[in-house]
């Protein structure tokens, strides 16, 4: 990851850290491992994973369909995931 | 003190949400409750100004005892008279639910806040360093280092298991279950479901889960049998079906609040008001109207992988549905093998209200109502 690529990248990834704490409040933020999933740390459900991707839907603006759900299951998925439907024109 | 629930004889307050002299509207929180399922929002039931607050923070008191007095309204003159809350068998008139996110008060994590009470310290009183300035667990511990304060008694999920304990052992001690088991073809209702997500963006798509609950309540509207109370005099039917949906917390633990005249809603009304519960209900933020007044329970694992749920009827209800994964299964079709997605769908009901058989037509009707989504 170059150094140019990298900021942009903490901060979606910081973004996503807080919408994952206020659609899931009793996770605390200081606990997230970002490359675990989500399912194995946190016991998220289908509900949880459905309100973390209206959240960022809401948030970035951008559309997700649900096949792709599955690719929003640890939190540097999820920063992936943003990452890459921001950086398509 | 209202009655959370049948068990319930105690409840600790927490805190107050309201000062003598304020004004206070029906179904306004008023204030925190502790008992055995968590910390629990108590609605005020009436409109009026707040006289004065009776029983003090940490004060453990029996269930229907005064927490405050009340005077009405100057435009709806009454006598000053105790606090009264909303308890069970009639909840609150239903209202559109603020998201957890949009509520007052300190943002802050059950588990932080159960810290907070263990190590006796004040949330209101600390500044919080997590997402839009949530109180985090470490900035309770913080506070906590810098402040010599008495403790009250640390308390853990134990009350919460202790409760499940007592709710499911008198249910199998009192209630002669019995079990009956349908799987249904969800190929109509997962094609519906995927047509009507592709066209809408995430915040007003679907779940499953939410058309198992539609058909579950509408279901439990037209067969009285299944809704409702048994009591000392009997069975007493409810009117409309408050849907307790079996929510399970992070970390162990289970409680299932109502969502209120759900067969009367529409299924993106249902889908807002669970995901609204679900949110707050972990983070401990359930209200009073809620907890104590479901009518019939849906309990789904299939988010957790299992085929088949054999339930436990919460007393004093007297049915219970449950919902199993859906999977892909042979399944004959005009003859022919083909894969469909079934569930298992289990019905828990109390023969002292009920029999097999019309155990079986329920069942058959909840499979009906899934297999024509469109009419959901």
């Amino acid at each position: 990851m170059t150094e140019s690529s990298a900021k942009p990248d903490a901060s979606v990834s910081a973004r996503i850290l807080a919408l994952l704490v206020e659609v899931a409040p009793d996770v605390d933020p200081q606990s997230v491992r970002p490359e675990k999933n989500f399912r194995e740390q946190f016991d998220f459900d289908s509900m949880d994973t459905f309100s973390l991707a209206a959240a960022i839907h809401t948030s970035f603006g951008i559309d997700i369909p649900e096949r792709d759900y599955r690719q929003l299951a640890s939190l540097d998925k999820c920063t992936a995931y943003v990452a890459a439907k921001l950086a398509k024109p | 003190m209202p009655s959370l629930g049948a068990d319930m004889v105690a409840g600790t307050l927490v805190e107050w949400r309201i000062k003598p002299g304020a004004s206070v509207r029906h179904g306004d929180v008023v204030a925190l409750i502790d008992t055995e399922k968590g910390i629990i929002d108590i609605e005020s039931f009436e409109d009026g100004i707040v006289e004065k607050l009776v029983v003090q923070p940490g004060t453990r008191v029996p269930v229907g005892a005064t927490l405050a007095f009340f005077q009405g309204e100057p435009s709806a003159p009454q006598a000053a008279g105790p606090m009264q809350a909303a308890g069970p068998p009639t909840p609150a008139p239903p209202t559109a639910a603020p998201p957890a996110a949009a509520r007052g008060g300190k943002r802050i994590s059950p588990a932080a806040r159960a810290k907070a009470r263990e190590l006796g310290v004040d949330v209101q009183g600390i500044e919080g360093t997590g997402p839009q300035g949530a109180v985090t667990l470490s900035d309770v511990e913080r506070a906590a280092a810098g402040v010599r304060a008495a403790a009250p008694a640390a308390k853990d999920r134990s009350g919460m298991r202790n409760a499940i304990a007592a709710s499911m052992s008198r249910s199998k001690r009192e209630i002669p279950h019995y079990y009956l088991q349908l799987a249904v073809d969800l190929r109509a209702a997962l094609d519906w479901l995927e047509t009507f997500n592709a066209s809408r963006p995430v915040p007003e798509r679907l779940l499953t889960a939410v058309l198992f609950n539609k058909a579950a309540a509408r279901a439990a509207a037209e067969r009285p049998g299944f809704n409702g109370y048994f009591g000392p005099r009997g069975f007493e039917p409810a009117s409309s079906v408050h849907l307790g949906v079996a929510i399970a917390l992070r970390g162990g633990g289970l409680v299932a609040p109502a969502i209120l005249n759900a067969e009367q809603k529409p299924l993106p009304v249902l889908m807002r008001e669970l995901q609204d519960l679900v949110t707050r209900v972990r983070a401990g933020h359930m209200r009073g109207s809620e907890i104590a007044s479901a009518t019939i329970t849906v309990t789904s694992l299939g988010d957790e992988g299992v085929d088949i749920v054999y339930p436990i009827i919460h007393p004093p209800q007297v049915a219970i549905i449950g919902f199993g994964s859906v999977v892909e299964r042979p399944w004959a079709v005009d003859g022919r093998i083909e894969a469909r997605p079934i569930v298992n769908v289990t019905l828990a009901a109390d023969h002292r209200v009920t029999d097999g058989r019309v155990g079986a037509q329920f069942l058959a009707r909840i499979r009906d109502l899934l297999m024509q989504p469109a009419d959901l």
